[in-house]
């Protein structure tokens, strides 16, 4: 039978993982835009808890983000619920994860964002406000579609970092795909020796295929967004 | 907290006499995976960029595997997958060699840290200047002389800025050997939280230290990127 009866264990692990690294990386790339903004902000009391946030998430590894993070919201949680009397919330792990995997790679992004804005010549913003253009019309316009040129190579490699980085949701209790992989080996480990081995290999094959497929469709956006450059010539 | 901080700080820096833990092994864990992954990574890239297929080829498939797949299910493979296979098993070294959690961290992170940084080496190898090549084997010299001292001096310069981005990722990775129950700073955390109850100190400890050992690595690769890369530095005006 397919992987000993544990294909659905695998195919749902992997949806879960999908979408964790979807969800994350919607909330990193939002929190990176608005990072961003805020960190090239004029305004101080903006821009330095800005360069704090970046500098302290991208100095700490993910991992005991996660765990500090988790453990201690859902901590605070309790003793809250202690006091008022009242039963004990249990936080869910899939969100709680999208929350800190989007919180922790906000930074990443945001220092990606910041970097491809700086690269967008001033003059064209310029030209823009020349035109009367309003602020959120410029970002729409100008700003924005050229600024994805440059951040395209930093966000594929950041989406990348996330869609890996899920394996370690499996550590704080979701059933993700290397979660799936643990079950299903522990589960059959009666029956023959190899099994972990073959369940794990599985699960590498298919974070495989899932990076193999977005450095595909990444390819497809570089394509699309870099319209109307001429190709470097060497 | 006080208590916490009073029963755990030595197990969090050096630990206890005869049983090392916390940031001495977070430290050796770097520096071990680092070390041996650079000095694969260098024959490695250098095959990575050659004309014959069968070398590069081969060194493609092996970087495109450990970046594509997450380090925590290379760790898993090498700590409990390889371990249940027969053949393991009975080979008496292979056997004691897997039965020890440290040697398989140290497995799989450096042959994690050796596939990036191969990338690394043979980009910069490959975006090494056509001129000094030129110069190189028109002093005569053999392909082995000109990546000695003209190819490979040049390349890890220029990959530094690359490098260190890579050994500051090794740092925040080499958390996940808490998992294979080494000892380190987060394995320590762990301990420390459930004990006391009080995640927040417990982890909040741990991501001072890692951010410490962070800024120092930065700060030295920032004094070694001024003393190797004066060369490229831009004229300040």
């Amino acid at each position: 039978m397919f992987l000993e009866g544990y294909g659905r264990q695998f195919w749902e692990g992997t949806t879960e993982t999908i979408e964790l690294a979807l969800l994350s990386l919607c909330l990193a790339f939002t929190i990176g835009l608005i990072g961003a903004a805020a960190k090239l902000s004029s305004n101080r009391w903006v821009s330095i808890p800005a360069a704090v946030y970046t500098t302290l998430i991208r100095g700490v590894p993910d991992l005991v983000l996660m765990l500090l993070l988790f453990y201690s919201f859902q901590d605070g949680l309790n003793r809250i619920t202690d006091a008022l009397n009242q039963a004990q919330i249990n936080i869910d792990p899939f969100s709680a994860g999208v929350c800190v995997l989007g919180f922790i790679y906000g930074a990443y992004f945001t220092e990606t964002f910041r970097g491809a804005v700086l690269a967008v010549p001033k003059g064209q913003l310029d030209a823009a406000n020349a035109f009367g253009l309003t602020s959120w019309q410029v970002f729409r316009r100008i700003l924005f579609p050229q600024m994805m040129r440059f951040a395209l190579p930093g966000i594929s490699n950041n989406w990348q970092v996330i869609l890996k980085a899920t394996a370690l949701v499996s550590i704080i209790g979701l059933h993700e795909l290397v979660s799936a992989a643990q079950d299903a080996s522990t589960g059959t480990s009666s029956k023959g020796a190899y099994h972990a081995f073959i369940f794990l290999a599985v699960a590498a094959l298919i974070y495989l295929v899932l990076t193999t497929v977005s450095n595909v469709v990444f390819a497809i956006l570089e394509k699309r967004y870099s319209i109307g450059t001429p190709p470097s010539e060497l | 907290m006080i208590d916490l901080i009073r029963e755990y700080w030595q197990q969090y820096l050096w630990g206890t006499p005869g049983h090392l833990s916390g940031l001495v092994i977070t430290l050796w864990l770097t520096a071990a995976s680092v070390g041996l992954g650079f000095l694969l990574a260098v024959p490695l890239s250098i095959a990575r960029v050659s004309k014959e297929w069968w070398l590069s080829h081969p060194v493609w498939f092996f970087t495109y595997l450990f970046r594509g797949t997450p380090l925590y299910v290379q760790l898993l493979l090498f700590y409990s997958g390889v371990y249940s296979l027969d053949v393991v098993r009975a080979t008496p070294a292979l056997n004691s060699f897997f039965r020890d959690a440290f040697n398989c961290t140290i497995l799989a992170f450096t042959l994690n840290t050796c596939a990036y940084t191969t990338e690394i080496f043979a980009g910069a190898i490959k975006a090494t200047a056509h001129g000094e090549i030129e110069a190189g084997r028109s002093f005569g010299m053999s392909n082995l002389t000109l990546y000695r001292r003209i190819i490979l001096p040049s390349a890890l310069r220029r990959a530094l800025p690359a490098y260190s981005n890579e050994v500051i990722l090794m740092l925040h990775a080499t958390t996940l050997a808490s998992t294979a129950t080494v000892p380190d700073i987060l394995k320590i955390a762990r301990n420390a939280s459930s004990d006391y109850y009080l995640p927040f100190v417990a982890y909040g400890i741990a991501a001072m230290l890692y951010l410490t050992i962070s800024f120092a690595l930065i700060g030295l690769f920032r004094k070694a990127e001024r003393r190797w890369l004066a060369y490229l530095r831009r004229e300040t005006k």
